[in-house]
C-alpha cells in the first residue's frame, strides 16, 4: 500500500502519455463491451432455447407454409410432448417503420410450449378468452407505453383484413414477463383463430411447427420421425432443435464468432503493441531511478511488483473507462435496437471477461519492463546514466 | 570519534571481466573505519574511488576478502539481504542527487522511511525533523525542479539521513556545485558528523571539500598512497 503514491506518480508524470495510452485502452475496450454485447443479443435466441423444444419449417424454405393437418399428425409421434404452431404477421404499428415482431398462435398450447413466458393468472385468463386480444411483450410494452386495456391498431405488411385494409384493432389483455432476464419479451401474440377468421387470404395454413419432446434424449428420434412422416408430401418437413434452428437462422448474416474474434483480436493485438511499448519505454526512462531505489534499499522484487502494478493500473483505468463508455453506448443503442436486439446487455459475463483480459494486458504488457527493472544491476545503471 | 572499527576491510580484491581481459581494481586492500570517523577519498579518475565505495555501500561485492560492518560480515549477504541491510545503516548522497523529479522535497525525503514499518503519521514527523535538519522545513511541497542544485543536494542529505542510519557515503557531494553552496553542504555534513555522530565517507575531487574531512585518504591505482606519492 504504501509503495500505491509511488506507482501513482510514476503513472501520471506524462499527462499526454498516459491520455493516449489510456485512450487506446479505452477504445479497445469500448470495441470488445460493445460487440460482446452484440453477439450476446444475436444468440441470445441460441443460449435461451429450450433442451427439448423442435421446430418443424417447411424443407423447401422456412417461410412456406405448412398444412393445419401436420399439428395433429406431429402430435400423435411418439416421444412428442406438445405441439403448438405460429403464422408470421408482418406487424407494425402506425407505420412501417416500426415493425413489430407479432405472431398468430393457438394461444394454451404455445404457452405449454413456452413456459418461460410468465403472466399474471387474470391476465392469462382475460387474454384466452378473448378473441380480438393481444398478449404483449413486457420490452416492447414499455418502449411503446402500452399497458393492459389499451387498444392499439395493428398493420400487417403481408396480410389484408376481410373488411378492408391491412389494419386489425386489438386490445391489450395482458403484458407477458421473462422468466428470466434474457427472456425474449419484444413480441406479440394474437388468437390463430381469429387470424383466421379475419384475414381476407391465406387458407388453413400455419407458418411452422414448435414442440416438446418427452425428454431431450429423443430429439433426434422425434426429428427423425417427423421428417419420415412427411416426406414424398408437398410440404416435406425439416425438423431441427430450437437451438440449432436459431443458430442457423443468425448465420445467416455470417460467421459471427470470427467475426467478433477478428475485430476483438486486432484491436487487442494493437493495444498490445501500443501498451507494451509505452511501457518498455516508461520503465527505460527511470534506469536511474530504479537504481537510485535498490541502492535505497528497495529490495528488486518489490520493485518488479510496482511495475506490474502501475501497468495493470494503466490497463485498468482504460479498460473500465471503455466499458464505461461501451455501457453508454448500449444503453443509448438498445433503445432504438429493441425491436430487432430485444437482448442487447452488457451482462455480467461480458464485465467479468473484460476484466479478465484487463489484468491479463496489465500483466504481458508490464512483464517485460517489470523483469528488466527486476535484473537491473545499480552500477550498470549508474554508468548508464 | 570512538576507537571502535565501524568498517574492517580485510584482503579485499576486486576483478572485472570485460570480454576476455580481468582488470583488477583492488588486490589485498585492507582498510578501518572508526565508528564517528569522516573521511575523506581523494584519487584520480580510475584509481578505484568509486568501486571502494561501492563495496562499503554494499552496492558491489568483493571477488575476495572480508568486509564488516559493526561486526557483521556483509560481503557472503544475499541481494536482498545488501538491500535491507543499507536500508537499515546506510545513507547515500549522490553527486547529481538523484532525486525522484514526480515526487516534492517530502515525498523524496520520505523515501528510505517506506521500508520501515513506521505509520504515515511517524513517517511524516521523521520527514519535517529531517528537513529542518538541512534548513528546507519551507521547501517541502516545492519538486526538485523547483529547486536550485544546493536545495536539491539538502533534501538528498535529508533523505540520507532521514531513516537515521549510522553511516553515510557521499559520491562527489558538492561536484556539481558553486563553491559557497558546496560549502554549506559540506558544513551540514561536518554537523551530522560532529553534533549527530554520523560516520561519513566522501569521495572527492576537490582538496576543498576534503579539508572539512577528518582525514584524507589518496588512492591510486587500487592502493592507499601518500598525498606527495599521488602528486609526484
Amino acid at each position: 500500500m504504501k509503495d500505491l503514491y509511488l506507482v501513482y506518480k510514476n503513472l501520471t508524470r506524462k499527462k499526454m502519455r498516459l491520455f493516449l495510452t489510456t485512450f487506446a485502452i479505452f477504445i479497445a475496450f469500448l470495441i470488445f463491451g460493445a460487440i460482446m454485447t452484440l453477439r450476446g443479443a444475436l444468440n441470445s435466441g441460441v443460449e435461451m432455447s429450450a433442451d427439448n423444444r423442435l421446430v418443424v419449417v417447411h424443407k423447401t424454405n422456412f417461410t412456406n407454409p405448412l398444412p393445419y393437418s401436420y399439428v395433429n399428425k406431429t402430435q400423435a409421434i411418439e416421444g412428442v410432448k406438445q405441439v403448438t404452431h405460429a403464422n408470421w404477421f408482418g406487424g407494425y404499428y402506425q407505420e412501417p417503420a416500426n415493425q413489430v415482431v407479432t405472431f398468430a398462435v393457438e394461444p394454451e398450447s404455445y404457452l405449454a410450449v413456452y413456459p418461460e413466458l410468465v403472466i399474471e393468472p387474470e391476465q392469462r385468463k382475460a387474454w384466452l378468452n378473448n378473441q380480438a386480444s393481444i398478449l404483449v411483450g413486457e420490452r416492447i410494452a414499455l418502449a411503446n407505453g402500452w399497458k393492459v386495456g389499451d387498444r392499439i391498431p395493428l398493420s400487417s405488411n403481408i396480410f389484408s383484413h376481410k373488411e378492408g385494409g391491412q389494419t386489425w384493432d386489438f386490445v391489450i389483455e395482458g403484458i407477458f414477463r421473462g422468466a428470466e432476464q434474457k427472456t425474449d419479451t419484444s413480441y406479440l401474440l394474437f388468437h390463430y383463430k381469429y387470424f383466421k377468421e379475419t384475414q381476407s387470404w391465406g387458407g388453413d395454413s400455419i407458418g411452422w411447427l414448435i414442440l416438446t419432446t418427452e425428454d431431450a434424449a429423443m430429439n433426434e428420434s422425434v426429428a427423425k420421425a417427423i421428417d419420415n412422416n412427411f416426406a414424398n408430401s408437398n410440404a416435406e418437413t425439416d425438423t431441427s432443435t430450437e437451438q440449432a434452428f436459431n443458430k442457423a437462422f443468425i448465420e445467416q448474416i455470417g460467421n459471427i464468432g470470427l467475426i467478433i474474434f477478428g475485430v476483438v483480436f486486432m484491436a487487442f493485438f494493437t493495444i498490445l503493441i501500443v501498451v507494451g511499448n509505452t511501457m518498455v519505454l516508461a520503465i527505460r526512462e527511470r534506469t536511474a531511478e530504479i537504481a537510485v531505489l535498490k541502492t535505497l534499499g528497495f529490495a528488486s522484487i518489490r520493485i518488479f511488483k510496482m511495475v506490474l502494478i502501475e501497468s495493470c493500473l494503466l490497463a485498468f483505468l482504460g479498460g473500465l473507462l471503455g466499458l464505461g463508455g461501451a455501457y453508454l453506448l448500449i444503453q443509448g443503442a438498445s433503445e432504438n435496437l429493441a425491436r430487432f436486439l430485444p437482448n442487447l446487455v452488457l451482462d455480467q459475463n461480458i464485465l467479468l471477461q473484460a476484466l479478465g483480459y484487463m489484468l491479463l494486458l496489465g500483466l504481458i504488457t508490464g512483464i517485460a519492463p517489470a523483469i528488466s527493472a527486476l535484473k537491473l544491476n545499480i552500477i550498470t545503471a549508474f554508468n548508464r546514466g | 570519534m570512538s576507537n571502535q572499527n565501524l568498517f574492517e576491510l580485510n584482503q579485499v580484491a576486486k576483478r572485472f571481466t570485460k570480454g576476455k581481459e580481468t582488470i583488477s581494481i583492488f588486490q589485498d586492500l585492507n582498510m578501518q573505519i572508526k565508528d564517528g570517523d569522516f573521511l575523506a577519498i581523494m584519487g584520480p579518475s580510475g584509481s578505484g574511488k568509486t568501486t571502494l565505495l561501492n563495496l562499503l555501500g554494499g552496492v558491489d561485492q568483493p571477488t575476495e576478502g572480508q568486509i564488516t560492518f559493526d561486526g557483521q560480515r556483509i560481503d557472503n549477504l544475499s541481494e536482498s539481504q545488501l538491500a535491507k541491510w543499507r536500508a537499515n545503516n546506510i545513507g547515500f548522497i549522490f553527486q547529481f542527487y538523484n532525486l525522484m523529479p514526480m515526487l516534492n522535497a517530502a515525498r523524496n525525503v520520505e523515501l528510505p522511511l517506506l521500508l520501515t514499518n513506521l505509520s504515515r503519521s511517524e513517517r511524516q514527523k521523521q520527514v519535517k525533523i529531517a528537513l529542518e535538519l538541512v534548513g528546507l522545513s519551507d521547501r517541502a511541497d516545492h519538486m526538485p525542479s523547483e529547486m536550485s542544485g544546493g536545495q536539491q543536494q539538502r533534501v538528498a542529505i535529508a533523505r540520507a539521513v532521514v531513516s537515521d542510519p549510522k553511516f553515510l557515503l557521499c559520491d562527489e557531494p558538492t561536484g556539481d556545485l558553486d563553491r559557497q553552496t558546496a560549502d554549506e553542504i559540506l558544513q551540514t555534513l561536518q554537523l551530522l558528523n560532529e553534533k549527530f555522530g554520523k560516520t561519513i565517507v566522501m569521495v572527492t575531487h576537490d582538496p576543498s571539500a576534503a579539508k572539512f574531512a577528518k582525514q584524507t585518504v589518496h588512492l591510486n591505482k587500487g592502493e592507499f598512497v601518500k598525498a606527495e606519492e599521488l602528486s609526484a
